[in-house]
């Protein structure tokens, strides 16, 4: 849980480590979002246009993301802006590191905020998904 | 059809959405995300939330629930989503009732890799039953030349 008055600008967060992402999970992601692009589900239509087999839907690696940051935020602050650019595909396997850098600190209004860059990578360098994520402190 | 700025401000049906304890709960087990705000009850009340709330990238399941409600004569395979933001009021609780409404906000083009990049912003607007704004979610859509389109999003 981050602490508005220990952090500073440029500074790097305690990563999280996310499960391998699994084709059930896509199955199951699929059902709970209403996103039921074969795309994600069906290895057969996946290959049909191109792909090796089925891809994991972008908006799961932002729920990574989001996971993140309410465990960076805790109890001491809440989200009011979140979001995020899709980049490389995730596959079943791929194993996400969610990591964050602190970005801005600032005042407006009375109330506290901190940005921080957020990415998403599948591997040393393989960036699948950067974005943003603002808190407020409570 | 090609993106024009003319469906800028174009919307489309308001619909309801209410949100459920045991779809909040889905959801964040899809995602492998053991955080008890989202399912126990007890715990939740004790927090700064008050209550159950729901992950952040839930208001996406909302804008899925809209399905093709507005129709903008556009070929969903050119369709790619390059960028999601969620601009919250306030959290989404369980048993929130939510009215929800998808906007055309802008269409734009910018000088890409590959050439000329066509984007889409929509806007899906939720407010509580008095009106307040809770979340926005706003998708950027990247919309592709016709060649390697063959893919596609729903939205």
């Amino acid at each position: 849980m981050l602490v508005y008055k220990e952090l500073q600008a440029g500074q790097r967060l305690e990563p999280l480590v996310k499960d391998p992402v699994s084709k059930v999970q896509l199955v199951k992601y699929a059902g709970a979002s209403g996103d039921f692009n074969p795309l994600h589900t069906d290895d057969a239509f996946a290959q049909k246009i191109g792909m090796q087999g089925v891809i994991a839907h972008g908006m799961l690696v932002m729920g990574f993301l989001g996971e993140y940051a309410m465990k960076l935020a805790g109890d001491s602050a809440i989200l009011t802006n979140f979001k995020m650019r899709f980049g490389a595909v995730t596959v079943p396997r791929d194993s996400i590191t969610c990591s964050a850098i602190v970005n801005k600190l600032y005042e407006d209004d009375g109330q506290r905020f901190v940005s921080l860059d957020l990415f998403a990578e599948k591997g040393p360098e393989q960036v699948v998904g950067s974005g943003q994520v603002v808190l407020q402190f409570q | 059809m090609e993106l024009t700025k003319k469906i800028i401000g174009l919307s489309g049906p308001e619909f309801v959405f209410e949100v459920e304890k045991g779809h909040i709960r889905k959801f964040a087990e899809a995602i492998g995300d053991s955080n008890p705000l989202y399912v126990d009850e007890e715990y939740a009340i004790n927090t700064v939330y008050g209550g159950i709330i729901a992950p952040p990238t839930f208001p996406i399941v909302i804008g899925q629930d809209s399905g093709d409600s507005i129709d903008l004569g556009l070929n969903q395979r050119r369709m790619l989503h390059g960028e999601q933001e969620f601009i919250y009021r306030r959290p989404i609780r369980a048993g929130d009732i939510l009215y929800c409404q998808m906007k055309v906000t802008d269409v734009y083009e910018r000088e890409g890799r590959t050439g000329q990049m066509q984007f889409l912003v929509l806007d899906t607007e939720m407010k509580d039953e008095a009106g307040k704004l809770v979340v926005i979610s706003r998708t950027n859509i990247v919309y592709r030349p016709l060649k390697n389109s063959e893919t596609g999003v729903k939205l």
